[in-house]
């Protein structure tokens, strides 16, 4: 990793950033808003990003509203994350011929985005869902050159959250606020004293050389403080944590704990919470025809394993109830995951508890199971 | 990562990616009962078959019907050709079955581990199928009884619904011949039948088998496990019984997510497992 020299970046001076990952040939993918929601599209200059906003979120609850400054990245993650450019929401894997007699031919892989892309305003948990996903995609014995390629080409400058969202619990994963490694450029913006810049850090030699480009000054010790206040005050703000000690033991105990059919009374199995979540990785493959059968597409698109069809086997779903359609995720994002892939799957983005519609929330259905075997435990002595 | 990426130029690939199929074509076919086919492949690229372990699968598909797991059933030591034998049980299945010699299907892998038979070598081991489960079993029976001077005794036990829903009629004989004890059963019986009726577990009182067994087996799930329950009457644990394992699989290579089991990709990290291993997460209901 490279050492974090930092130095300071007017407001002013922000587009250069757009200009030198131009000059790169990146397309730039960052935040703006889009029907009442911050999502990730291609932006092409600071007027993009969603200025003077920030994101009310709690259980079941999303609104933007007016700051009283005008900052750039004053609001934490939205329904979008970069899972979308690792794992494209539907992609055309391969197509082929078929003739009369049902032979295939023909077969070409599905097109590949062919841009380089740069993610601006990835955060510290976002870096680690990236690299969870990566570890899920790439790590295995059968990586998809496709996705490998698109993965590696990407730029990333990551913004350092300077407040924690409503629904946030990265502090209890482990994975943020602050983003230590897994970017190219990290910035910290800043707003005091009439003035507005951005603590400026690279991650990366790629990263070293375009901020060489850009019109920077060495920080001095107030900048560089005011940056960790930042980066303490999101911390200090955290509302919710997640207790993960033992979690995926304390979960394998109790597969058949009641609290999963309360859950279920209120889920509504409609699999927001897998769509939203940056690090679920379902997918399901379809086969689409033209009308006279002459040719075959094979597209694969992100599945849920909230619906029924996701664990069909001939003679019927496995997970019919929704209790182990509900218990299914959550033990996989917070158990299961760790023996499939060495890591937990959550990174406590809270998008998931946010985008719920009946604002069911992970870490309050975790804390429940804790509280009942404490409760038991206690009345055992 | 941000370490992998200087130049940034896109890196080129060339290799076709992990899903997308090869053609094969169809060599021959063969019914086995009503509803299963057996049909021999080759590469049209290459005219040969894939090299493989016993329990290894393919996904395969007839173009535009779906893609679905099927196990290899051919011989491990004949590579030259790619086995596969179909129940037809739905729309992928049956495009498969239906598929005539001479047509172009996809096929992708082998994916997915396999049965222990060199692990059992020294070893008496008991083969217990049921219905289409005796095809994944086959590549196994055929690679002991290649080296049959290698195991002790070799027990098939096999039951399927009816006499006409037997795999492999022909070659139960010829299995018999080259070394295996082979028992067969069926759920309900004609006047053809003169053999044993009765579910397959019932065959396993019949075997004399002792404690220093070990057992392979497929079929469905509540036969597996009765048959771990019976085996364990005779001395046969948990860790000496190897199952494979079905749950839905949309790509074979653990990236789908559809044949997790509790800590397993199914299609990864099996489709073979020892029963110990499984037996917990099976109990449960609905994981
Ligand atoms: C490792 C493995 C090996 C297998 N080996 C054989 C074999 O040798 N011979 C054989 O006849 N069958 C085998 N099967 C079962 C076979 O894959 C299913 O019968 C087949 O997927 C059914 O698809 P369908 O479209 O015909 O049926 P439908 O019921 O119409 O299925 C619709 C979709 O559901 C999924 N699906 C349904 N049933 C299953 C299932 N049991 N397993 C996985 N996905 C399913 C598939 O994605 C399928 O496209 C094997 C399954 C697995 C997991
Ligand atoms: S499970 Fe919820 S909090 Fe955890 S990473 Fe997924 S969306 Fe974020
Ligand atoms: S937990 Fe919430 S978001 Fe997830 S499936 Fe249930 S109702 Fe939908």
């Amino acid at each position: 990793m490279a050492e974090l020299a930092s130095c300071t970046l007017e407001r002013e001076a922000f587009d250069s950033l757009f200009e030198a990952l131009e000059r790169r040939g990146y397309g730039v993918i960052g935040p703006r808003v889009r029907d009442g929601a911050i999502v990730y599209d291609r932006i092409a200059a600071s007027s993009d990003l969603p200025v003077g906003l920030t994101d009310e979120q709690d259980g079941g609850h999303y609104r933007l509203v007016p700051r009283e400054d005008a900052a750039l990245f004053g609001y934490n993650v939205g329904p979008h994350s970069w899972k979308r450019f690792q794992l494209p929401a539907q992609r055309t894997l391969w197509r082929g011929k078929l003739d009369e007699d049902g032979n295939l031919s023909d077969i070409v892989e599905g097109p590949a985005e062919p841009e380089r892309l740069a993610f601006l305003g990835a955060r510290s948990c976002e870096l680690h869902a990236m690299g969870i996903l990566d570890r899920v995609l790439l790590g295995g014995s059968h990586p998809d050159p496709a996705e490998r390629a698109a993965r590696e080409g990407v730029f990333i400058v990551a913004v350092q959250c300077s407040q924690a969202g409503g629904t946030c619990f990265c502090a209890s994963m482990g994975t943020g606020p602050t983003a230590q490694s897994g970017f190219d450029i990290a910035l910290t913006e800043v707003i005091e004293d009439g003035r507005h810049y951005f603590v400026t850090a690279p991650g990366s030699d790629a990263g070293r050389e375009l901020l060489a480009e850009l019109p920077t000054s060495a920080a001095g010790a107030a900048e560089e403080g005011a940056a960790s206040a930042a980066h303490a005050r999101a911390a200090a703000q955290m509302g919710r944590e997640l207790d993960i000690t033992d979690i995926r033991e304390l979960l394998y105990r109790n597969y058949d704990h009641p609290r999963w059919n309360e859950v279920a009374e209120r889920c509504l199995t409609c699999g927001n919470c897998t769509m939203v979540c940056p690090t679920c990785f379902c997918t399901s493959v379809e086969d689409v025809t033209d009308l006279e059968r002459t040719s075959v597409e094979r597209v694969q698109r992100w599945d849920s394993c909230f619906t029924i069809d996701y664990s069909h086997i001939h003679g019927g779903a496995v997970r019919q109830s929704a209790h182990s359609r509900y218990r299914q995720w959550m033990t996989h994002k917070l158990a299961t995951w760790i023996d499939q892939f060495g890591s937990s799957g959550c990174v406590g983005c809270g998008r998931c508890i946010t985008w719920c519609p009946v604002g069911i929330d992970i870490t309050e259905e975790a804390r429940a199971i804790r509280a009942s075997e404490e409760a038991v435990h206690a009345g055992a002595r | 990562m941000a370490s992998l990426k200087s130049p940034p130029e896109r890196e080129r690939h060339d290799e076709p990616g992990p899903m997308v199929p090869e053609p094969f074509v169809v060599r021959s076919k063969r019914q086995d009962t009503s509803d299963t086919w057996t049909l021999e492949l080759t590469s049209v690229a290459d005219d040969a078959g894939l090299h493989f372990a016993p329990g290894q699968f393919t996904m395969i598909e007839a173009g535009g019907s779906g893609e679905v797991p099927i196990s290899i059933s051919g011989d491990p030591g004949e590579p030259d050709v790619l086995v596969h034998t179909v129940r037809s049980v739905g729309l992928a299945t049956q495009a498969i079955c239906k598929a005539q010699p001479g047509q172009v299907l996809g096929v992708r892998g082998p994916f997915g581990n396999s049965w222990p038979v060199e692990l059992l070598e020294g070893r008496d081991v008991v083969v217990a199928a049921g219905g289409i489960g005796l095809a994944p079993l086959r590549p196994a029976i055929l690679a002991m009884i290649a080296n049959r001077e290698r195991y002790g005794r070799l027990v098939l036990l096999y039951g399927a619904r009816t006499a006409s829903q037997m795999l492999y009629v022909d070659e139960l004989e010829r299995w018999r011949e080259e070394g295996f004890e082979v028992h067969a059963t069926v759920d309900s019986a004609g006047p053809e039948w003169l053999g044993h009726v009765g579910v397959v577990t019932r065959l396993i009182g019949r075997a004399r088998l002792t404690a220093s067994f070990a057992g392979l087996t497929c079929g469905p799930e509540i036969m597996m496990r009765l048959t771990a329950l019976a085996l364990a009457d005779f001395g046969i644990d948990g860790e000496q019984l190897y199952v494979s394992t079905e749950r839905n699989m949309q790509c074979g290579i653990g990236h789908c997510g559809h044949c997790q089991l509790g800590p397993w990709l199914l299609c990864r990290d099996g489709p073979v497992f020892d029963w110990q291993t499984l037996a917990h997460w099976l109990q449960l209901r609905d994981v």
